[in-house]
């Protein structure tokens, strides 16, 4: 099965990360590069990525086919997707304790999501 | 010349029994596999070319070893004094090929792995595959396979484990480990209607093959029997089982003349046969129910008493979430639906059940089996939104749809 790990960061919690001792932030760095090595030994690991700031983030839209985009930053939105895990574990129950172990999970918010297949059992 | 299609076939033949010799004669299993992935890869290239060799065992096990033996050699010079004579040699012998065939499946399901490990690990030195070709099947990058590989081989080498039959005590949950792999295959293949197939190698094929060759070296286990009965059986279905859009076609709507007859009558014939010796298994049991299915012309001629039966019975011996939902499907056929729905009420508190799409989607069935359209719209569509698997969502919504009050109907 496939998950998709969103990692969610909002502006209390980035002050907060800010703040930080440079010896916790370098711990911080360092449970994200454990994670990311764990995943890939235990091939686990899809891909992971983390996002550039949302203020390059762009919206687009399509009414009537025409295309509109809209710059951000979207001040009005609190959690920002800030990056992602996607991984193929066991069990929601395993992608879950992957969630757990990404440091922003203690600041921001961490969200598991199945990945939708085109496969179907009978009926 | 022969075409590439038979040499793939012959090469996953003989992959399981180069990769034996090789581990039998040198010990030394990460290597010895990793040399017959590159001796079969070799001879997928050169013999559609320069036409398949004699001896097409020897000529893999004579490349495997050679490669295995520069592998060592680069591997750790220091060792380089310890390669004799012997090692040069190429093994021989046409003995205990069979046993090496088991004894080599046994290790790559064995129990310190994960089942993704066990299954890329059982698909490449047992079944022959490439590893970009396991990639392909299972739709993920080919470094996540080869990664799980590696990894599996690392867990087996600090396991301590043997290339060795497993004492007789341990036989029997060792070979049903191997069997919970192939199953494993065989449902990924199964359930995986997308992407394009001339791309993918057929894992139903494939895991029909390896429990073929599983039942030949064992065939007086009933549940292996029963395995590759039940595969048979369902394989069977599948001209029926999707309509060419990709939409499910549930099993009381299949046109039963396209399932595959000789399939059917293949399964059939062995569970019957194994049913007759027992002692009667899971597999056994689930094969038995397929066959039950298959035998009747017309859904409606179903002998659903005789599946409750044996639905009971797969109850006592291997219970689970999966059963007690087919179980009462099974009770609403023959006591009516009301009592299906009055056990169903009963699951509430199976914590393997609760929030599962299953559970609305069967509530849904029986709900509009005793006529309360309403309530099984709303089934259905809970169970839409809840399902991970795209054509069942696109299935249930339409049955919620088929539901939705009509202006004219009132």
């Amino acid at each position: 099965m496939k998950y998709l790990i969103l990692i969610y960061t909002n502006p209390e919690a980035r002050r907060l990360w800010e703040r930080l001792p440079e010896a916790e932030q370098a711990a911080g760095l360092r449970a994200y590069a454990a994670l990311n090595e764990d995943l890939v030994a235990s091939g686990e690991m899809i891909v992971s990525e983390s996002l550039a700031d949302s203020s390059l983030a762009r919206q687009v839209t399509v009414r009537d086919g025409q295309a509109t985009t809209t710059d951000g930053p979207f001040a009005e939105v609190k959690e920002q997707l800030a990056g992602f895990y996607l991984v193929e574990c066991d069990s929601i129950e395993r992608a879950t304790e992957i969630a757990a172990r990404v440091p922003e999970a203690e600041a921001g918010v961490v969200e598991v999501r199945p990945v939708r297949t085109f496969s179907g059992l009978d009926m | 010349m022969t075409a590439p299609t038979e040499i793939g076939s012959l090469l996953r033949e003989l992959a399981p029994q180069v990769a034996g010799r090789l581990v039998r004669r040198y010990g030394d299993f990460d290597n010895c596999e990793d040399a017959v992935q590159e001796a079969l890869l070799s001879a997928a290239q050169q013999w559609p070319v320069d036409g398949v060799p004699d001896n097409p065992r020897g000529w893999l096990i004579t490349v495997a070893a050679r490669r295995l033996i520069e592998m060592m050699r680069s591997d750790a010079a220091r060792r380089r004094r310890e390669l004799t004579a012997a090692l040069l040699e190429p093994p021989d012998g046409d003995a205990a090929a069979e046993d090496d065939t088991l004894t080599l499946l046994l290790l790559c399901c064995h129990p310190a792995l994960t089942p993704p490990s066990q299954v890329a690990l059982t698909l490449r030195a047992v079944g022959g595959l490439t590893t970009a070709e396991i990639a392909r099947a299972y739709l993920v990058p080919e470094a996540t396979i080869g990664q799980r590989i590696s990894r599996a081989k690392q867990r087996i080498k600090a396991s301590g484990a043997e290339f060795r039959l497993p004492p007789p005590a341990q036989r029997s949950q060792r070979i049903a480990a191997v069997l919970q792999v192939l199953y494993l295959i065989f449902n990924e293949g199964y359930t995986a209607t997308s992407g394009p197939a001339l791309l993918r190698v057929e894992l139903t094929a494939e895991a029909i093959r390896l429990t073929r060759q599983l039942h030949a070296l064992l065939p007086d286990d009933g549940e292996v029997a029963g395995l590759l009965a039940l595969m048979l059986l369902t394989d069977a279905r599948r001209p029926e089982r999707t309509r060419p859009d990709g939409a499910l076609i549930p099993l009381a709507e299949q046109d039963r003349t396209r399932w595959d007859k000789r399939a059917v009558d293949e399964g059939t014939t062995l569970i019957a046969r194994t049913l007759a010796v027992g002692p009667v298994g899971p597999y056994q049991l689930q094969a038995a129910i397929a066959a039950v299915h298959a035998e009747a012309p017309s859904a409606e001629d179903t002998d659903w008493p005789q599946i409750l039966g044996l639905f009971d019975l797969l109850n006592i011996l291997a219970p689970g979430p999966m059963v007690t939902l087919n179980r009462i499907v099974a009770v609403a056929m023959v006591h009516g639906a009301q009592e299906g729905l009055r056990q169903l009420a009963a699951t509430e508190d199976d914590a393997a059940l609760t929030g599962h799409h299953r559970v609305n989607a069967v509530r849904g069935h029986l709900l509009e089996m005793v006529g309360d359209r309403e309530a099984a719209r709303a089934a259905y569509l809970i169970a839409a939104r809840r399902t991970l698997s795209v054509p069942e969502q696109r299935y249930l919504e339409a049955r919620a749809a088929a539901l939705r009050p009509s202006p004219i109907s009132g």
